[in-house]
């Protein structure tokens, strides 16, 4: 039976991981992820799973013990937040080069300097490129819902290529929420057996990962990783199906929420725990008579750039929160793919980026309220008052750009 | 409980670092789940130091609560140490229609004048004393639960304490349990207001 729990989305996900009972977990402790891994050690300590929990000397020899594993045939797993995934750097590249169908729960924390441990999601956003399926998570439901998915993603063998599944740190990763938990034998069905193709210790068809790949092939292997990620789109749109009539949620189960999008005329778009309170203002906003709507990206690796500018085109203006900043680019990671999404439509809104929340910054209804009427406005008068915003940025300090 | 005309109560608990104002917090939240309600808890992210001033806070619905912003205008305000009074505005973003519970000894006429408070509802109860009487020692926050529901009816303070013992029974010895069992019973009779 399904269980409701109040767990916090660290005790979500571990619940996930315990349900997956992978062969092998490879960690090191980074705060806000530690709990996390503390609750899965509670549940091996329990023997309620048999997974082989490897403990490392630091996160590149954590990803390093993952890939190794995953290249024995193991369903492998780690978790990380900031400067973990930062540190794993190298190693991210070698998982999904050598297509392993690895997950990874990342608690997205800043990253230093100054020194910051709370939420913001400039660290998966360094690895955008990194070759993995990035899936972003509203609440601590969604954490949970998406990590037993993603195995089902990453290991579909069109795809063989890994996945990180995110959670805002402290405010998802920390805070207690009503969770359900679907049932274990039924949770256990759904993720199934792992049966690899391929393996390192599979004498009978002996191969080789990591080889030296000068330029007689590595550019043919590289561009071969676009398979994969190219694949994975139509797997993450079936899993989420069977998921959703397995275990009848209500989370996401698509590449994007689009909230009150039908007949939108502005909207906002936003990723992880911000779409609450930016479903606030929509509403408020449609409370007075103005048609807005909300985009939540969830799979932001691939990303979705046909169906989301099919969503934005037609709209009179929409803006866009990064809670990164691409530093000399143009603002936001997601504003970024966006812009470029547009390109060959002939109807494009008006476009706005701000740039909030980093290392914990709060973000409330009204500074969401305040980019929605800054954006109005600039639709009316047809210039934006400024290209790049800051959401809840100290009055008195006035940026450059 | 005055109705704000919000489908949501939320709640914030001042205290000092090892008072458990997080854990009242979580354990409040839980026990409204247990009755069927919808919760968040969570506390002010901060570097928690033994003895530093700590917010921590509980939302409370009959439907699934989505926001996960900050709780900038609480309906109720508890505060575990008297002194705390002293240091921070636990007033902050309470409006008129608010509830202000505290653990003192004094009463709610001398809190109301050292304060200088205008409206809300105002409960004080001597949760120290409680904790005192059936722990042996001061651990106010299971009777700022008690407090809590007793003061605003927001659940039965009888399944309150049934709850917190099934919850902890693994986690602490038979006399703790009964200890904070009676903690909340006391706090839920003996909460006054004005």
């Amino acid at each position: 039976m399904p269980e409701r729990m109040a767990l916090t989305g660290n005790e979500a996900v571990a619940h996930a991981m315990r349900q997956i009972n992978p062969d092998t977990m490879a960690a090191y402790p980074i705060t806000p992820q530690t709990a996390m891994m503390q609750k899965f050690a509670d549940f091996a300590a329990d023997g309620l799973i048999d997974t082989d929990i490897v403990l490392v000397e630091s996160e590149h020899s954590a990803m390093s013990a993952t890939v190794g594993a995953a290249a024995a045939g193991a369903r492998s797993m780690t978790a990380t937040a900031a400067c973990g995934l930062a540190l794993m750097w190298e190693i991210l590249y070698i998982a999904s080069s050598y297509r392993l169908p690895i997950v990874m729960p990342v608690v997205n924390r800043a990253l230093s300097g100054p020194i910051n441990i709370q939420g913001d999601h400039s660290d998966t956003m360094g690895t955008r490129d990194a070759g993995w399926i990035h899936l972003f998570s509203e609440n601590a439901q969604e954490a949970y819902e998406n990590t037993l998915q993603a195995i089902r993603i990453a290991e579909h063998p069109d795809v063989l290529t890994p996945a990180m599944v995110t959670l805002d740190g402290f405010i998802i990763s920390h805070g207690v929420e009503t969770v359900t938990i679907y049932d274990d034998a039924k949770a256990k069905k759904f993720v199934g057996e792992y049966n690899p193709r391929y393996t390192l210790l599979d004498a009978n068809h002996p191969m080789t990962l990591g080889a030296l790949d000068f330029s007689d092939f590595y550019f043919e292997h590289k561009v071969s990783q676009l398979d994969g990620m190219m694949a994975s789109p139509q797997v993450v749109l079936d899993v989420g199906k069977e998921f959703k009539e397995t275990f009848g949620g209500e989370e996401c189960y698509e590449f994007f929420e689009a909230y009150k999008m039908d007949d939108a005329e502005y909207a906002v778009v936003v990723l992880g725990s911000t779409a609450g309170a930016a479903r606030m203002v929509v509403d408020d906003l449609r409370g007075r008579g103005v048609k807005a709507g909300m985009i939540k990206i969830r799979m932001f690796r691939p990303f979705p750039y046909q169906e989301i500018a099919k969503l934005i085109s037609p709209l009179k203006g929409c803006t866009i929160l990064d809670r990164s900043i691409a530093y000399g680019g143009d603002g936001g990671p997601v504003h970024i793919e966006i812009r470029s999404a547009l390109y060959g439509y002939n109807s494009v809104p008006m476009l706005t980026n701000y740039i909030y929340g980093l290392g914990g910054k709060p973000i409330e209804p009204e500074h969401i309220m305040s980019a929605m009427n800054e954006l109005q406005e600039a639709v009316k008068t047809g210039t934006p008052k400024r290209r790049i915003g800051f959401l809840n940025l100290k009055e008195d300090y006035v940026p450059a750009v | 409980m005055t109705d704000t005309g919000k489908k949501m109560l939320e709640i914030r608990w001042h205290g000092r670092g090892g008072q458990g104002a997080v854990t009242a917090s979580k354990v409040l939240a839980e026990s409204a789940m247990s009755l069927g309600k919808q919760i968040q808890a969570f506390p002010e992210y901060g570097s928690e130091r033994q003895g530093a001033p700590v917010k921590a806070f509980t939302r409370i619905a009959d439907q699934r609560i989505r926001q996960h912003n900050q709780v900038t205008q609480p309906d109720v305000v508890i505060v575990l140490d008297e002194s705390l009074l002293d240091a921070v505005d636990v007033t902050e973003g309470l409006n008129d229609n608010g509830t202000l519970i505290i653990n003192t000894q004094s009463s709610p006429a001398e809190i109301r004048q050292k304060m200088a408070l205008q409206g809300r509802s105002l409960y004080v109860v001597d949760a120290t004393g409680i904790s005192l009487r059936n722990l042996g020692k001061s651990i106010p926050n299971t009777p700022m639960i008690g407090a809590l529901v007793g003061a605003t009816k927001l659940l039965d303070p009888k399944l309150v304490a049934e709850d917190f013992a099934k919850k902890f029974a693994k986690k602490f010895k038979q006399e703790v349990i009964e200890g904070n069992v009676q903690s909340i019973l006391d706090a839920a009779q003996e909460v006054k207001g004005e």
